[in-house]
């Protein structure tokens, strides 16, 4: 895996008044997060209630694009099946909230908990397999949760076909704001926190071995990288993280059922996952766009021809941005700033 | 900052965001009375359906409403308002139909919803068109639990649900064979089990004595050939069979081959010539017994019928791709002739408030593609508005309807 990793290349050595740029540049990246999360803090006061429910839900697939994103662009393993995890994670929820009336934040971290030890233990075995055979095996995984939620021996408990309500999380009493919204600034303060997290992963010794084994797993193993330790926690972290995504989607849509979770939910992180840059973190909310939003805009467009409508735009993405969101827009970053300094 | 975002965006200026036209107009005539999505040319109506996605051969239900709607719409709309029908894919997703309907009522600002397509897709709405106190009409799904009007006063079903076609199978059996020893063979799933309440229910106190063995079967199994024998065995000379067509077929076939020669009633989903008796056998399928609350188009005994004839060249004139022998172009149709009669009763008065106090209001409504003698009818306590089906039996080439038009009640 060749994947141009993040940051790190924008700032490359490019100069003698390295430290000053890198100063400057660090300034102005930080007043451009510090505007987007403004921003997001007043989208929903500006929007209605059913697109604060499209921008969370855009959230929520962006953090389960991003556990896949952690696995497969800084780890390179390959995951056909994390829509496994997500549905595992919803589940957790649902059942954690209906039948023991655990209160719904507590449920966030038992989903994470449950989808780290699942992934950690899937990850196991999955150490044989590299790279297709890997995807293959995670492939069934996706293949069999819808079945097994219907599965008859588990139906007490997961509601089999019929699946399970949720209640609407309760607003705290001293917020003046409505649902919809309390849900949208929940969700956002746990996927801020989660790509903190992340963040923080990729950018400590960990995250280095981790990318290592990506990068030449042999040497990393002459570096002293231990690989199946590393590898097995990187699938219980991936899982975790997609979890956690599952379970703020229980809560978003208030439902889970068999049928929310099909083959087509792996399907679309793997396609946002591309499309927002293997190795990017902010590029995994670019793919939670593209994964809600475009399918919207083909069936707009012509209701006949929606599916090869999403392939185009799918296509015209993949030629004008072929390193994803991410590397376009470090690719734009850098003009700008060649240009400036000319 | 609760009012000032989400209600008064919603029943003020709905369209200032997404540039829908302006449509929460409210009359100050008193005669008139407009819920959102209504004004004096045009009236919303919301859908959802798999256009894509595993069940995406369903798609013909939410098309051939549309072309219904179209056909009213030819026609000069009703009191001269037009049907606005936006119907949106959810790809049999429920996460995706949350979506779509929350567009749907708060962006499109429907009336109302007809037709919504699927169980599990229903379900993820269900509390939130209650709660949001808009009509989810007719949809269309074969679940029991749509027949809630105390819990669920905004939900509405359509079709004969499982239970209720439970009951009519008790109810047949209760008359031509009050000595039957009863074997049932169900999908172990909640489909089979609300079929099976509804045949239990239909038995009442006999239920007990008559029902000798109870076999479920595993959409996972591979084949159902060991219940089959297992009820053959206990000495059962009617076999109830609860399934999806695959294990229809298969239950079919094996009872042919052991020669057994029970009365074989198969419940309606699993019914289709095409799809259950053609790969089982005509030949093997003969004297099967079932239900249907539709008129066949396949079948020739309606070639003269009037209600047929109008419906061919309905189908011809405003879906001409449609495939006439598919019946769910008969359910679409069906639906979205209810709604417009539910429209009509309506008059100017186009609330949320009076769209359910009018589908609740529904009687003897005929359908053109409805069986003569079944009518669709509807009160505040009762929101299942086809509760009737005729017997029908399979002669080795086609189903013959026989007996009389029977009735779900609880027995």
């Amino acid at each position: 895996m060749t994947t141009p990793h993040q940051d790190t290349t924008l700032f490359a050595p490019a100069g003698q008044a390295l430290g000053a740029r890198r100063a400057a540049l660090l300034t102005t990246r930080h007043w451009v997060w510090a505007g987007v999360l403004a921003v997001a803090v007043v989208l929903p006061f500006v929007f209605q209630g059913f697109v604060v429910f499209q921008l969370t839900e855009v959230m929520i697939y962006g953090l389960a694009i991003l556990g896949l994103n952690l696995l497969t662009g800084f780890n390179g393993q390959f995951s056909v099946g994390h829509g496994a995890f997500y549905g595992l994670g919803a589940y957790v929820t649902a059942i954690l909230m209906q039948r023991y009336g655990v209160a719904y934040y507590w449920t966030v971290p038992a989903a994470g908990g449950v989808c780290f030890a699942v992934g950690a233990l899937f990850g196991l075995p999955a150490l044989r397999l590299q790279g297709l055979y890997l995807a293959l095996a995670t492939f069934a995984l996706a293949v069999a949760l819808p079945q097994l939620l219907k599965f008859h021996g588990l139906e007490d408990w997961t509601g089999g076909v019929q699946g399970i309500v949720v209640d609407q999380p309760d607003v705290p009493g001293f917020l003046p704001i409505d649902t919809d919204q309390w849900l949208y600034y929940f969700t956002l303060a746990v996927v801020l926190a989660m790509f903190a997290g992340a963040a923080n992963l990729v950018k400590s010794r960990t995250g280095r071995a981790i990318m290592a084994i990506r990068d030449h797993p042999i040497a990393a193993a002459a570096m002293g990288v231990n690989e199946p330790l590393y590898k097995t926690l990187t699938f219980g972290v991936s899982a975790l993280y997609t979890g956690v995504a599952g379970a703020l989607g229980a809560l978003a849509v208030q439902f889970v059922a068999p049928d929310s979770f099909s083959l087509f939910l792996s399907i679309n992180f793997l396609v946002g996952l591309i499309l927002g840059g293997m190795g990017s973190l902010p590029g995994c909310l670019f793919g939670g766009l593209f994964v809600l939003y475009v399918p919207n805009i083909a069936e707009s467009v012509s209701r006949g021809l929606a599916g090869a409508i999403y392939g185009v735009i799918m296509l015209l993405v993949i030629f004008v941005m072929p390193s994803g969101a991410a590397g376009f827009t470090r690719l734009a970053f850098a003009y700008v700033s060649r240009w400036r300094n000319r | 900052m609760k009012n000032l975002t989400r209600r008064t965006i919603l029943t003020a200026a709905p369209a200032l965001a997404f540039g829908s036209p302006l449509l929460a107009t409210r009359s100050a005539r008193a005669a008139k009375q407009y819920g959102p999505g209504v004004t004096d040319t045009e009236i919303k109506v919301g859908n959802t359906g798999p256009y894509s996605g595993p069940l995406s051969n369903a798609s013909p239900i939410p098309i051939s409403m549309a072309a219904y709607f179209k056909m009213i719409n030819d026609e000069g709309g009703i009191n001269g308002r037009k049907i606005n029908f936006i119907s949106y894919d959810d790809g049999y997703s429920p996460p995706k139909t949350v979506e779509m309907t929350r567009k749907l009522v708060e962006s499109d600002q429907v009336l109302f919803t007809s037709g919504q397509l699927g169980t599990p897709t229903n379900s993820a709405i269900w509390h939130y068109m209650n709660e949001k106190k808009v009509p989810q009409l007719f949809v269309s799904t074969g679940a029991t639990k749509w027949d809630d009007p105390k819990g669920h006063p905004w939900t509405m079903g359509f079709f004969v649900s499982y239970q209720a076609e439970g009951r009519i199978y008790a109810a047949y059996i209760l008359q031509n064979k009050p000595d039957a020893k009863i074997g049932v063979l169900y999908q172990n799933d909640d489909f089979g089990k609300d079929y099976l309440k509804g045949l239990v229910d239909g038995l009442g106190d006999k239920a007990a004595s008559m029902i000798k063995v109870k076999d479920s079967y595993e959409t996972t199994d591979a084949t159902v050939d060991s219940q089959i024998v297992e009820l053959k065995a206990a000495g059962c000379d009617v076999l109830v069979t609860i399934a999806i067509p695959k294990f229809g077929a298969q239950a079919i076939r094996k009872v042919a081959e052991i020669a057994w020669k029970p009365l074989h009633i198969l419940n309606g989903i699993a019914s289709s010539v095409g799809v259950t008796l053609k790969p089982a056998g005509l030949e093997n399928a003969k004297g099967i017994i079932t239900d249907n609350s539709f008129k066949d188009a396949t079948d020739p005994q309606w070639q003269n019928d009037a209600g047929y004839k109008w419906w061919v060249s309905f189908m011809d004139k405003y879906y001409p791709a449609g495939d006439k022998t598919d019946s769910q172009n008969v359910y679409g149709q069906s639906i979205a002739a209810t709604t417009v009669q539910m429209l009509k009763q309506c008059g100017d008065e186009l609330t949320r408030e009076n769209v359910m106090k009018q589908a609740a209001n529904l009687q003897d409504l005929e359908l053109p593609m409805l069986l003569p003698g079944i009518a669709i009818n509807t009160s505040p306590t009762n929101f299942a508005p086809i509760r009737q089906a005729q017997m029908r039996r399979f002669d080795g080439e086609r189903y013959v309807p026989f007996g009389p038009v029977l009735t779900g009640a609880i027995g």
